[in-house]
């Protein structure tokens, strides 16, 4: 136990408490004013927009997805499933690199978009593809475990009562499966708001345009500005934290309306 | 992993239209979302040659980035290991006030965006940071050095093994041990024969994660390292700046070797969660009824 | 070995374990402690093994022969705990499950490696499982697998073999086979034995003597028989065996239902005291009229063949339901049949007191 506790505070708690400390030398108007700046606030807005879409599309693809691994049967679902952890196993450079190769001006996909003025690199949507590359197994792994759990009975139930798989779906699966679905998606969130590696390769960190909130800290870092980033990173933690605290909200909300998680 | 038997019967229920275009599309999105992004770094590796390709392997600096990379993980990892067993078991099989605390602890760091991770060493251990003054007195640099780049490592990676066994050990509950200490056996003992071979393959699993992020972790170093070629370049950290310089045959075939990393640790895992699945259910047979005598 | 408890008392948090227990068990005898769930009787076998520790309390013993053990931790009892649901190694053999408390031992009390073979292929036959010793446990069915727990736990010769529910997870009948094999063993080795169990009919088949346990109380210590025609409280007569119970009240020393009357061992009960009436179901007799005697009447909602006896549901007029097990011969002779009406008059009864020892 002692051993644990002298790891835990040594490589994650002292850390950490300087973070804040650091933010808080800042005087308070001075730590506002940061906080607010122009190209902080764009790049909030940027980081905070991109991640929410990516969440979503991750949402309804997601579920796609986990729904065909676990419903059904067809060659290959085993290889889909395993595969889903790609962005796990990869190095967020990597797969930054990647993602450029193919997205960029002069990329596989990319160069094809770009005559219809879609600019899939160097820009928002290079961004938000980005982040869907990287959330999408949280989605899948949240949502696979509740669908194996769906009870097939109740489904049968509703069929032999007279109603239409349309209707079974959004009656009685959808409900049951809404607290993982949500869980899946706040995970792929607070994922994507912190995400650096695979972004910043197709992002072109573009002041005010295409700079995420992560590279905006080591902007800040780069010239010295070390309250600066901590101001910026303190702000980020706090929204990551009550986005962690809020899919424990929704566990617990689960728990209480049907009795297990 | 899904082995849901029930699922043929249920997927049956489904018109077969809908069926083929979910799975169409399931596969249509992984293939483009996953797949294409993964065969794209042989191929730009590749592209041209393959003696261009070994040619990036002769660089100083390449070598020098792999090492630190092997460096990094051959450290964070057996400490994290360790760490992880250790705190897996107080948790499991004990219980202790702050329990909770301990084990959001235990997740901060996955889920903290790696810049921050790496911003926060900084401010400790950088020159104007707590310790990092101290330690200067003695000579040791952290920041813009290795020791940062090991740390950073460790801050990162370090939840992988205790989130895997701390379910696991959980679930075996505490009743083998205490009937090795009923005849006898002392706390070690109990340990090394009862509770590790229980937990061999869930070890395994964490330390496989544990070392892929190890090795690709790129944020967080990325902030403590000076980004000086041939320095404190960890891999991740060269495949940036070889990028960067425009030399895209060279920054893919480094990349190509954490692909083929990452494409390991996949199957890696994928085995591996089949053993575990194959325990848990087996250890669950234990406790039903039986026929004969 | 003989084990003395002293006023022991467990809470955990609120909620009260084990309230001010003692128990004096003797050398050799086998002994279970039977009770529904949340009795206690678990964690009483677990203070006994040193797993758990009793309230402080100056009051409070745990006695192997004459011995205080309140300091020995579990290791250094020489208990031998079986669990429930065996807790066998998985990963090691048969073999090396048995051999485990043998290896374990520092090196100057340790056996030779030839020892350590004799003792557990004696074990083995013991158990009659020669040639399982390199099987593993999941290869072993229930039944195999709680014998080789036992084993396990005799191989360091302890002084007391502790037993927690050992049956609880197996079918009915391989739980009977390996009851009678248990107290076979227990009469040829003697070893002092606790058994948990919530099974009563386990406990009185098996023991030599039983206590009955009930919220962190004993309700009642004695052989088998004892406990079971001599009930010393409700709890006890309900929770062994079926029984019917009867309200009524006290009037001039007698319990009254109806025409009934029962009369008490104790005649000072004040009239007008609620009276509990206990009946088992073959302790009556059903008649096609009432004679002379006093009884209720009633009729047949349900004949049951089905077994040794036959097993009679009845309804009385008050709506209450009873029922009442005769012979074969006797349902012949009556010829009862369904929604017959009937008589029926307990032979035996026992009758408690709310709030009143009698």
């Amino acid at each position: 136990m002692g051993y644990t506790l002298l790891y835990l505070s040594l490589i994650v708690l002292i850390p950490l408490a300087a973070l804040f400390l650091k933010a808080a030398t800042m005087d308070g108007a001075e730590f506002y004013a940061t906080i607010t700046s122009k190209r902080v606030l764009a790049a909030y807005r940027l980081t905070f927009g991109a991640s929410f879409i990516a969440a979503c599309i991750n949402t309804v693809f997601g579920a796609v997805v986990a729904w065909s691994i676990v419903r059904y049967r067809f060659a290959g679902r085993q290889l889909l499933d395993a595969i889903i952890d790609l962005p796990f196993a990869m190095p967020t450079a990597v797969s930054g690199i990647a993602l450029m190769a193919i997205y960029g001006p002069n990329g596989l996909i990319g160069k094809h978009l770009l005559p219809y003025g879609i600019k899939t690199a160097i820009s928002p949507l290079g961004i938000v593809i980005a982040l869907t590359f990287i959330g999408l197994p949280f989605v899948v792994r949240t949502l696979q475990p509740a669908l194996e759990e769906l009870d097939g009975e109740a489904e049968q139930a509703a069929a032999s009562l007279g109603a239409s798989r349309w209707q079974t779906f959004w009656r009685i699966i959808v409900p049951s499966l809404l607290p993982s679905l949500l869980t899946g998606f706040t995970l792929a969130f607070a994922r994507a708001l912190g995400e650096y590696g695979s972004v910043v390769f197709v992002a072109g960190n573009l002041p005010m345009k295409t700079e995420i909130a992560s590279l905006l800290i080591i902007s800040k870092l780069d010239d010295a500005d070390v309250p600066g980033a901590s101001a910026i990173a303190a702000v980020m933690l706090v929204a990551t934290l009550l986005i962690l605290l809020s899919v424990q909200g929704i566990q617990w909300w689960s728990q209480r309306r049907t009795g297990r998680a | 992993m899904s082995t849901n038997t029930k699922g043929i019967k249920i997927g049956q229920q489904d018109p077969t239209w809908v069926r083929f275009l979910v799975i169409s599309i399931s596969i249509a999105f992984v293939a483009l979302m996953l797949v294409l992004p993964l065969g794209v770094v042989f191929w730009e590796a590749f592209r041209k040659g393959v003696s261009a390709y070994l040619d990036s392997f002769q660089d100083r600096n390449a070598i020098r980035a792999i090492y630190m990379t092997c460096l990094a993980a051959g450290i964070a990892v057996p400490l994290n290991l360790v760490f992880g067993i250790a705190a897996s078991w107080a948790i499991a099989k004990f219980n202790f006030r702050g329990k909770s605390l301990l084990i959001a602890l235990i997740d901060l760091p996955f889920a903290i965006s790696p810049v921050i991770s790496g911003l926060v060493y900084i401010l400790v251990f950088g020159m104007q940071g707590w310790l990092g003054k101290w330690l200067e007195g003695y000579g040791i640099q952290v920041i813009f050095a290795v020791p940062g780049i090991v740390l950073a490592t460790i801050f990162v990676t370090f939840p992988f093994v205790a989130r895997e066994l701390i379910p696991l050990m959980q679930e075996q509950g505490s009743e083998e041990e205490w009937a090795a200490i009923s005849l006898g056996a002392n706390g070690w003992q109990t340990f090394w024969r009862v509770t590790l071979p229980n937990i061999k393959w869930g070890v395994l699993y964490g330390v496989l994660l544990c070392n892929a992020r190890a090795m690709g972790e790129f944020g967080a170093v990325s902030v403590v390292s000076s980004n000086i070629r041939g320095g404190t370049n960890t891999l991740p950290l060269h495949i940036d700046a070889l990028y960067n310089d425009y030399n895209s045959v060279a920054a893919f075939a480094m990349a190509s070797i954490l692909a083929l990393l990452g494409v390991i640790t996949l199957i890696g895992k994928t085995l591996l969660e089949r053993k575990l699945q194959q325990e848990t259910s087996s250890s669950l047979e234990s406790s039903t009824t039986e026929e004969s005598k | 070995m003989s084990i003395e408890i002293k006023n022991i008392s467990k809470s955990f948090g609120s909620f009260s374990a084990l309230n001010n227990i003692s128990l004096k068990i003797e050398n050799g005898e086998l002994i279970s402690l039977l009770g529904p769930s949340g009795s206690g009787k678990t964690t009483l076998l677990r203070v006994i093994a040193g797993m758990e520790s009793p309230d402080p309390n100056p009051d409070s013993h745990v006695l192997f022969f004459g011995e205080d053990v309140a300091n020995k931790p579990v290791g250094d009892r020489k208990v031998g705990f079986v669990f429930q649901h065996y807790a066998l190694f998985k990963h090691m053999s048969v073999f090396e499950n048995i051999a485990f408390g043998l290896r374990v031992r520092p090196r100057s009390q340790r056996p030779s490696e030839n020892a350590i073979r004799d003792k557990v292929h004696s074990l083995l036959s013991l158990i009659q499982l020669e040639g399982f010793g390199s099987r593993f446990p999941k290869q072993l069915s229930g039944g195999q697998r709680q014998r080789v727990a036992l084993a396990r736990a005799l191989a360091i010769e302890p002084q007391v073999l502790l037993l927690d529910e050992p049956f609880g997870a197996l079918d009915a009948k391989v739980r009977k086979g390996l009851r009678d094999w248990l107290r076979g063993l227990h009469d040829e080795l003697n070893t002092t034995t606790i058994l948990v169990t919530h099974d009563q009919e386990e406990a009185l088949e098996v023991s030599d003597r039983v206590v009955v346990m009930n919220q962190a109380k004993i309700e009642q210590v004695g052989a088998p028989a004892d406990v079971f025609h001599h009930p010393a409280s409700e709890f006890v007569i309900d929770f062994l065996g079926n029984v019917n119970v009867f309200h009524g009240r006290i009037n001039q020393g007698q319990a009254v239902l109806d025409t009934i009357r029962v009369g008490l061992s104790d005649p000072n009960v004040p009239d007008g005291e609620q009276a509990n009436v206990y009946v088992r179901p073959n302790d009556m007799s059903i008649a096609r009229n009432s004679m002379s005697q006093a009884s209720m009447a009633a009729k047949v909602t349900r004949i049951n063949r089905a077994g040794v006896q036959a097993k009679i549901n009845l309804i009385l007029d008050n709506q209450e339901e009873i029922r009442v097990d005769i012979t074969m011969e006797q349902l012949l002779e009556l010829d009862l049949q369904l929604d017959d009406a009937v008589f029926v008059h307990p032979n035996k009864a026992r009758v408690f007191v709310p709030d009143y020892t009698i």
